[in-house]
């Protein structure tokens, strides 16, 4: 097993490689960085002064070679935009975005299972069916559009939370800090987690909801009422639990997308977090940034798969066969 | 009737002391300051934030109007016209309590000169500056240079001391890797003082409870927070549920909106900007075009053509909802030069226009890519996509190719592009900086912007004659004769100016500032 394991580093390294190669390539479609950073007076003597200067004039190979040995050492150099560390934008932004992930996670996870266990077990009921039409909206309406809603719902009608911004956060020394402890931050918290998590919720309830229907066909249920079992057991007890295998596979990857995927959410909310980094330095050609952040989020990626390959060997015996039986070969 | 007098008085006390509140303006725009470092970008947002806090030895007012700042005066020495003279502002003091003196003076412009400061653009006449003593300093120029004042509106002043203490002599430069303590501490003498900021998140400023300007400024704002917020429907939205109270660039498409919602008002006044297209007339060959062996846009008649057939006051009203103001020269009406004849719009004219390509021998018309940004200009893409329509009627058929600023700018600055799109704004209010960047031929530092490939010889003697020609009456009638030269070759297709929009709490008094720029020490309260 450790052997797979080992394997499993090595290529997840050779695709982050290929990641950041892919990445490099890609920029020089993104604009020239040097006209954005210098201002209408600026010559063509400038530009190209500032070119040579920051290597834009190096071949690919030779760019990808120097980001590649300077990652290695931790340095991802500094942002054309702002002129801060790469690094430290990364670490001052990720505890926003992670939280953001987090709270957006717990809460489809959280409301996915219980909304799909509900409107399986009524499958015909009146709410049910209200639930899987409003669910609908969630998976067909994109991300943009659902933010700008409940902003005009919440913020312009009601304005029972801030429509913007993330308020009242408490630092935690160190590098970490939270907008959980507050009461400001929490509300400014809602709205963003809930744009986010949407499309997750309706996806572990659909998901849950299918799983369910096909678990409580099965003979063993049946046997279960025969036997006079109470409901609530038959149901959380027996068939839910049969029906998470799955659902933590899909929870466990979905996660790494909301990670990702949450450019567009804060960029709505003005949500200081790492996908707003990003879109303003898709904006400005910071390719610092760029390069930075598309490598972080192929390594949550590939650590998350890797983690669930190995949960598989010690969930599922017939894998962990199989890949013992590849060991030894 | 001595406790009615004591209760009089608390009264009048108490409502004394809510005139004298504090006031804290939340302030919303698009895009965040790109560092506090003042000399290390010439760039419309940074330079908002670092007038809030750095003060440059002139300043622009909220009507674009040239004021004393740090300096109190200023003229060309009467036996040297190369050196001018400027007599600084006595008992001013940094934030940190440093003495400002001529030293700070030389210091900041020679760090503003350096070549990793983007504002270095704005210093090339420059020579040298000197100390006289310690409230005066001379700037020499390499010539004559009248114009040397407009230029250093945007050129801040640091404490040598703090500066240096802090290495920090360089500007930020992005390719050593390093950054520097100023690009994220401030030390300057403006009215207000930085109290925290978050890249991106939120800048906190507190008035300057030593600021010289006390009694020459209203001084009313006495807390800053600067939000950038990116989404326009989230910025708009911010101000309807009251959680900012003033927005620099509300969408064109939600002032209605904002103007009819109670308790908040939207103010509107030109910018100085100027939007419109260029092309390429210098080439004995176009590539994206549909016609062989020749140039359609050399030949005069087919730009008069084009010209008439762009209709402006239809852009105005279906893109623009109003907000712009059509125009017939490539110059914003604050610009010493602009006069309401070269300003007046081109009649459209489709037969007369269709009648002129046919003389030009492009009857059946020909096909040609327009570049165009779509992330730059109010409605920029809009606007080509409505300009295209146009030169459809007339036979040209355009092929729009819209891209933002980042790749839209490089086809114009590497001379790649045929038919493109540009804004201008004239930061030194003067014809000369349209003329040197857009008109003179692409050669050496000038026509750094004159992708059209035009070259005049003569128009290019009489731009670099402005330099230094100190005589005014002079000076402007060489410039009405080089608009001149330029209408009559119709060098460009002038659209329209922009407008811009602020909207605020319906208490704040405040004038919109032609360049964009607020400058909250002179805003106000209604009671």
């Amino acid at each position: 097993m450790l052997s797979m394991i080992i394997r499993r580093i090595g290529q997840s390294t050779l695709v982050l490689l290929i990641v950041a190669l892919v990445a490099f390539s890609m920029f020089r479609f993104v604009g020239d960085p040097v006209s954005v950073m210098l201002g209408q007076e600026a010559t063509e003597t400038d530009r190209e002064n500032l070119r040579e200067r920051l290597g834009l004039n190096n071949s690919l190979f030779v760019q990808y070679g120097r980001f590649v040995g300077r990652a290695i050492e931790g340095d991802f150099g500094v942002s054309y935009r702002t002129g801060e560390a790469v690094s430290a934008m990364i670490a001052d932004r990720a505890p926003a975005t992670i939280e953001l992930a987090f709270v957006s996670g717990i809460l489809a996870t959280v409301l996915g299972i219980s909304l799909g266990v509900i409107t399986a077990i009524n499958r015909k009921s009146f709410f049910s069916q209200v639930i899987m039409t409003v669910s609908l909206i969630g998976v067909s309406l994109p991300t943009f559009l659902i933010g700008v809603l409940l902003i005009w719902l919440f913020a312009v009608e009601l304005g029972w939370l801030p429509s913007f911004g993330r308020s009242g956060v408490t630092d935690l020394g160190g590098w970490w800090h939270t907008s959980l402890l507050t009461v400001d931050g929490i509300k400014s918290l809602i709205l963003p987690a809930i744009t986010l998590g949407l499309y997750q919720m309706t996806l572990i309830m659909r998901l849950v909801r299918a799983e369910m229907l096909e678990v409580l066909g099965q003979d063993y249920i049946r046997f279960a009422r025969a036997r006079g079992l109470p409901l609530r057991k038959i149901y959380f007890d027996h068939a839910l639990k049969n029906t998470l295998v799955p659902v933590i596979t899909i929870i466990g990857l979905q996660f790494g997308s909301i990670i990702a995927f949450s450019i567009i959410t804060e960029s709505v909310f003005q949500w200081p977090g790492l996908g707003l980094m990003f879109i303003n330095a898709i904006y400005h050609v910071d390719i610092p940034v760029m390069s930075a952040y598309l490598v972080m989020v192929s390594i949550v990626f590939v650590a998350i798969n890797l983690i669930v390959d190995i949960l598989y060997l010690f969930i599922d015996p017939r894998i962990r066969d199989a890949a013992n039986a590849g060991a030894g070969e | 009737m001595k406790i009615k007098t004591i209760l009089t008085a608390a009264v009048v006390a108490a409502s004394l002391t809510s005139v004298a509140q504090a006031q804290t303006l939340r302030w919303a725009y698009a895009g965040d300051s790109l560092t506090l470092d003042p000399h290390s970008q010439n760039e419309g947002a940074t330079h908002t934030v670092a007038h809030q806090m750095y003060e440059a030895l002139l300043h622009r007012d909220m009507s674009g109007a040239i004021t004393p700042s740090l300096a109190t005066s200023w003229a060309a020495l009467p036996d040297n016209a190369n050196v001018w003279r400027f007599n600084l502002r006595k008992g001013v003091k940094f934030h940190g309590g440093e003495d400002f003196t001529a030293d700070d003076v030389v210091f900041s412009l020679n760090r503003a000169k350096m070549e990793t400061a983007d504002v270095k653009g704005l210093l090339t006449s420059i020579k040298e500056v000197r100390k006289v003593d310690d409230h005066t300093v001379d700037i020499e120029t390499n010539g004559p240079n009248p114009l040397l004042a407009n230029n250093l509106t945007n050129l801040f002043m640091m404490d040598e001391g703090w500066t240096k203490a802090n290495k920090s002599e360089k500007p930020q430069d992005f390719a050593n890797g390093e950054t520097t303590f100023a690009t994220t501490n401030v030390n300057g003498t403006g009215a207000y003082m930085l109290v925290s900021r978050k890249p991106d998140e939120k800048t906190v400023m507190k008035a300057n409870p030593n600021y010289w300007g006390k009694g020459t400024f209203p001084l009313e704002v006495t807390e800053i927070v600067y939000t950038p917020i990116q989404s326009a429907a989230t910025r708009v939205a911010a101000l309807l549920s009251g959680e900012v109270d003033f927005v620099q660039d509300a969408p064109v498409q939600d002032l209605g909106r904002v103007a009819k919602q109670d308790g908040l008002k939207v103010v509107t006044a030109p910018q100085n900007r100027v939007i419109f297209f260029g092309m390429q007339q210098g080439k004995a060959d176009l590539e994206t075009d549909s016609v062989e062996g020749k140039n359609p846009f050399a030949e005069k008649k087919v730009r008069q053509a084009m010209n008439m057939a762009i209709n402006r006051a239809a852009i105005k009203k279906v893109v623009m909802r109003d907000q712009s103001s059509p125009t017939g020269v490539i110059m914003p009406p604050f610009v010493n030069g602009w006069t309401e004849a070269l300003d007046a719009v081109p009649a459209t004219d489709v037969d007369k226009a269709k009648a002129l390509m046919a003389e030009a021998g492009y009857g059946d018309g020909f096909s040609i890519t327009l570049n165009c940004p779509n992330d730059r200009y109010i409605n920029d893409e809009a606007i080509c996509q409505a300009a295209a329509g146009m030169f459809g009627k007339i036979g040209i058929k355009v092929n729009l190719d819209a891209k933002p600023k980042a790749q839209h700018f490089p086809l114009i600055q590497k001379r790649t592009s045929e038919f493109y799109m540009l804004g201008w704004g004239v930061p030194t209010f003067d014809s000369h900086y349209v003329f040197n960047y857009l008109a003179h031929t692409d050669a050496d530092d000038r026509g750094s912007w004159n992708n059209t490939g035009y070259s005049n010889a003569d128009v290019d003697k009489m731009i670099v004659s402005l330099e230094s020609q100190v005589n005014l009456d002079t000076r402007n009638v060489t410039i009405a004769k080089i608009w001149r030269q330029l209408q009559a070759d119709i060098l460009y297709i002038p659209v329209h100016n922009q407008v811009l929009n602020w909207s605020m709490r319906k208490d704040i008094n405040f004038d919109v500032q032609p360049e964009d720029q607020p400058h909250f020490k002179y805003m106000s309260f209604s009671k």
